[in-house]
């Protein structure tokens, strides 16, 4: 456990929990990436503009905070990109939610549905790494 | 009003959590879900310190409310059931993220990094999205009508 980094896990985990709050708090919405993006994808009237703030918000913060960062690649096939990329939508769609939306605030909220999605899609990624 | 500062801020205060607990970093992720060999369990952490602040705020002073304090209705889904819908979008999702060590949040908030991989990413999650909006049209309006009754 070389690269346990629990005091940097908890403050970020803390900052993912304080945005949930103040999005549900002050405007009724959930804090979920994947729902919150597919409704850019699909613009409606009166439901487009808090969503491009919100992203535009996680997009500006990487130029604030972490400029020079680069993504390390886990594999070096574009190929393996696209699919993942297609897996991850076609699945956050399907399951209505990703990390954030059931495993932040479906499980704080008890969500049957939550707690089995985030046990189901964590199984299925530690299985898929095992055979990377 | 309201509603867009709190989304931009919220937005803000994401991108921060996701950046300082380095989740943007695939790798880490991947240390995460790599329980065989050298597990870093860093990202049990990220939950645990999201669900510490959130937890105690929703069940103390938002579970209580109908209204947001800008006015607008807080639904949750309805949707108590477990469906093959909700277990098979889970199990691909959970391939796709153990693949390359991407979800939603730290794809989209990382995608200043200017990386053609990340790009092809989200047009392909954003392709898949859109596919299954288009043939679950009628459930997913439905689903829509239930949480934003505004």
């Amino acid at each position: 456990m070389d690269n346990f980094t629990p005091w940097s896990a908890l403050a970020g985990g803390a900052l993912l929990g304080a945005s949930a709050v103040i999005l549900l708090l002050f405007a009724g919405k959930i804090a979920g990436i994947s729902g919150i993006f597919s409704g850019l994808l699909r613009p409606r009237k009166k439901d487009f503009l808090w969503r491009l703030l919100f992203i535009g918000g996680m997009v500006l913060s990487f130029f604030i905070f972490s400029p020079n960062a680069s993504s390390t690649l886990t594999s070096p096939s574009i190929a393996l990109y696209i699919i993942a990329g297609l897996l991850v939508g076609i699945g956050t769609r399907l399951g209505n939610g990703c990390t954030s939306g059931h495993g932040i605030i479906g499980i704080a909220r008890l969500s049957r549905r939550s707690v089995l999605a985030t046990c189901i899609f964590v199984s299925s990624a530690i299985v898929v790494v095992l055979f990377r | 009003m309201l509603k867009l500062l709190s989304a931009l801020i919220s937005g803000l205060l994401f991108g921060m959590g996701m950046i300082i607990s380095n989740m943007i970093e695939p790798t880490k992720v991947i240390g995460f879900l790599d329980v065989t060999r050298q597990w870093d369990p860093s990202l049990a952490f990220v939950i645990l310190g999201a669900l510490l602040v959130f937890a105690p705020c929703y069940h103390l002073f938002i579970k209580q409310r109908n209204f947001a304090l800008n006015g607008d209705k807080i639904s949750f889904s309805r949707n108590t059931n477990i469906d093959s819908k909700l277990v098979i979008g889970a199990m691909l999702f959970g391939i796709g993220w153990g693949l390359v060590g991407l979800c939603p949040g730290p794809a989209l908030t990382s995608i200043g990094s200017g990386s053609l991989y990340l790009l092809l990413f989200i047009i392909s999650m954003s392709i898949g999205m859109l596919l299954v909006d288009r043939v679950f049209k009628k459930i997913t309006i439905n689903f829509q009508n239930q949480i934003f009754d505004q």
